[in-house]
């Protein structure tokens, strides 16, 4: 929006403006290829998983106030909702740990940058492996009702 | 002489729009886009484009540039969102179907449209001390004589023009303005690396902090970056593990 006044001042004299500039003062999206990305989706996963450690030491630490506080909070973990939260969460600990694995290897195997590109598509694919395994097993469980 | 101009007419031109994002500290509160249509040729180079602009169109538009041949290390700025020398991108290598951004580089503050307060980033590379470091007098002779072999060994990093492209290009640099970035880094191991330097120690330390090699968290955009295609961040890896280990 501030920039549209400004831009008319010395954009007008031209044709018509067939484009329309972006409305992003703040500059594009910076282009970062596989590198920046594996980092992107470590942090967002790092963060997700650490505030998931959080709440589970507390819903854990229960069991020390009375049994049934703890069994009441448990037993809303059987619920459809939390059945997709924990899938979310192994899919965020499996991508956090492999790509955890990719960076030791950067940082430490002489050849690792040199291969850190396919190493991140081998960590996709080990990723989608182990959901391949694990979400029908889960959501079964979920939305199956009797087993 | 005469026919060199027809020559040159006889590679087609096409239009092709740049979108600039411009500022000027005296009218503008924050950052606008302009676009451009510019006649060019598939031979032409951003920096081509940018001087038809300024000399044909917009005499305004501000920029860096010295050598135009990606020597200088000037005309470093973001093309499509990545960060490219101006003098070294090629029109034909990018989709003139589309638009093409320019803007300046990003994390360094910004001055007028495409130039930058570059002052940050040369403190940073002051800082690693990036001139060779010896006490001691050569032996026997007038010069430090050294083997191709450990010549080869910091090859890579003597290419460095300080564009700082890679360093701009850095999301840790972003935002933490105190990391030294990639850059910095890259001219620490040209020395610490030279078997005639007796500093490295120095530059371990110096790097072993807070806001030195431990930031990098490889995202490799220092490497797809940089013009003369130095392989920054298995510099930056291989600091690292010198100064786990104490010696280069």
């Amino acid at each position: 929006m501030p920039d549209k006044s400004a831009g008319s001042l010395a954009a007008d004299p031209l044709a018509l403006p067939k484009i329309r500039p972006p409305k992003r003062p703040a500059g594009t999206l910076y282009r970062g290829r596989e590198g920046m990305w594996s980092w992107v989706l470590h942090r967002i996963t790092g963060v997700a998983i650490y505030f998931f450690l959080l709440v589970h030491i507390l819903d854990t630490a229960l069991v020390r106030v009375s049994p049934e506080a703890y069994n009441a909070v448990i037993n809303t973990y059987k619920t459809p909702i939390m059945g997709l939260g924990e899938t979310a969460l192994v899919a965020a600990i499996g991508l956090h740990a492999l790509n955890g694995l990719r960076i030791i290897l950067i940082d430490f195997w002489s050849v690792g940058t040199k291969h850190q590109r396919l190493m991140f598509y081998i960590v996709i694919a080990l990723w989608v492996v182990l959901l391949i395994a694990f979400v029908p097993r889960q959501f079964m469980h979920i939305f199956g009702g009797g087993e | 002489m005469e026919s060199k101009p027809s020559a040159a007419d006889a590679i087609p031109t096409f239009t092709a729009t740049l979108i600039i994002r411009r500022f000027d500290p005296e009218v503008d509160a924050e950052p606008r886009w302009q676009d451009f249509d510019v006649e060019l040729r598939a031979t032409d180079r951003i920096l081509d484009a940018l001087h038809k602009i300024k000399w044909e169109q917009d005499g305004s538009l501000t920029f860096r540039r010295s050598c135009a041949h990606g020597v200088c290390g000037s005309d470093a700025m973001r093309i499509n969102g990545r960060n490219r020398l101006a003098c070294k991108t090629l029109i034909k290598d990018l989709d003139i179907s589309q638009p093409i951004y320019v803007e300046a580089i990003k994390g360094l503050p910004l001055e007028k449209d495409l130039i930058v307060d570059m002052e940050p980033f040369f403190d940073s590379f002051k800082a690693v001390n990036p001139f060779l470091m010896a006490g001691s007098a050569p032996k026997g002779g007038k010069e430090r004589k050294q083997s191709p072999v450990e010549r080869a060994r910091f090859d890579d990093t003597t290419k460095c023009i300080l564009c700082a492209a890679c360093t701009s290009s850095c999301p840790v640099f972003w935002t933490d303005g105190q990391y030294f970035g990639p850059a910095a880094i890259v001219n620490a191991h040209r020395f610490i690396f030279d078997s005639r330097d007796e500093g490295a120690q120095v530059r371990l330390d110096i790097l072993n902090d807070k806001e030195g090699v431990w930031r990098c968290r490889t995202t490799f955009n220092c490497t797809d970056a940089c013009p003369r295609g130095i392989q920054v961040t298995q510099a930056i890896a291989e600091v690292k593990q010198a100064i786990l280990r104490g010696k280069p």
